[in-house]
């Protein structure tokens, strides 16, 4: 393709409708494979909106991000190594304490993100009331409620995806504090990973991962900079150190 | 079962709703179980016992998930209903 699209990469719990959304944006405009090398399912699929091109990665649906599984593991590696123009973390309007975990963890990883709320015709039949404005101040991303079944809310899904894309909305995604002792060790550790890696990666999510004793991730970083003819050895060696 | 009393998630029969006090868990059982929801604070609900006993099916905010004894065992809860 020589003409320039934009990735918007499609992230939710199992259940959300994630999959409803996808099938709605990209109709017959779809192909589903593997992701390299896992047996996890790719689904891809691409749209026009305005004259612009774009291309939808549907992830798998996860309840985390912490690399509990390929799922897991293959939705994260996306995100933090793909970085797609914007993420769109699908909830369920009915259950929405349990997946604002994975849109919390999602807005650790990139400001480009955009939650998105289906379901909101079952949660209407249910009496649950969502105030996406209010969401929306309390989370820092824009928030756009949606029916993807009745197909209500697309059109102001798609133009803050447009509007992010083009960089006319930004997003400040609010950040989760924690203790003063972990605080303390990820003002250590955020630096030297920049060093390291660059301004490219989200420094305060590695370094999370990294207090987390989380291996997966460090074997991802060091598979991808290699790839990348970053010298071997050399990043993990140096990360390690400095934990 | 007597209200305000602390036991672990395997000990309950159906029915009874708890509060997560702790979770004896650690690395990344801790995580998947925080991420399903089983986080301190919590109301769950003992919703059905399989035949032998085991798995369990729970209630955790909105959705209904099974454990083994495995892990219901070290989470413990005040008990505050049922």
């Amino acid at each position: 393709m020589t003409v320039e699209s934009y990735r918007i990469a499609l992230a939710g719990n199992p259940n959300t409708g994630k999959s409803t959304l996808f099938n709605l944006l990209t109709g017959l405009r779809q192909h589903t494979g593997n992701w390299p090398g896992k047996t996890v399912l790719r689904a891809e699929g691409s749209f026009t909106y305005r004259s612009r091109n774009f291309q939808v990665i549907d992830l798998p649906g996860t309840y985390s991000l912490y690399s509990n599984s390929a799922d897991e593991e293959t939705a994260r590696d996306y995100i933090i190594f793909e970085k797609p123009d914007v993420t769109v973390v699908v909830l369920d309007a009915t259950a929405l304490e349990r997946n604002l975990n994975l849109a919390l963890q999602v807005m650790e990883m990139t400001d480009r993100v955009i939650v998105c709320v289906n379901l909101i015709d079952e949660a209407k039949r249910k009496g649950i009331v969502v105030d996406d404005r209010k969401m929306a101040a309390r989370l820092g991303v824009p928030v756009v409620k949606i029916s993807a079944r009745n197909q209500e809310g697309v059109d102001a899904l798609l133009d803050t995806v447009f509007r992010m894309v083009t960089g006319e909305m930004k997003a400040r995604p609010v950040q989760v504090r924690y203790s003063a002792a972990t605080e303390n060790k990820i003002s250590r550790l955020v630096p030297r990973i920049q060093s390291l890696i660059g301004p490219d990666v989200p420094a305060r999510w590695i370094a999370l991962r990294m207090l987390d004793g989380d291996r997966s991730l460090l074997d991802s970083l060091k598979a991808h900079w290699m790839s990348r003819g970053k010298g071997d050895g050399e990043v993990e060696h140096d990360i390690s150190r400095s934990v | 079962m007597v209200r305000g009393k602390v036991v672990p998630f395997s000990d309950m029969p159906e029915g009874v709703s708890a509060r997560i006090v702790r979770l004896d868990v650690e690395g990344t059982m801790r995580r998947r179980l925080l991420d399903l929801g089983f986080i301190p604070g919590a109301v769950i609900e003992v919703l059905r016992k399989s035949p032998l006993g085991d798995p369990t099916a729970f209630r955790v905010s909105h959705t209904t998930i099974a454990l083994r004894r495995e892990e219901s065992s070290k989470i413990f809860g005040e008990v505050i209903g049922g």
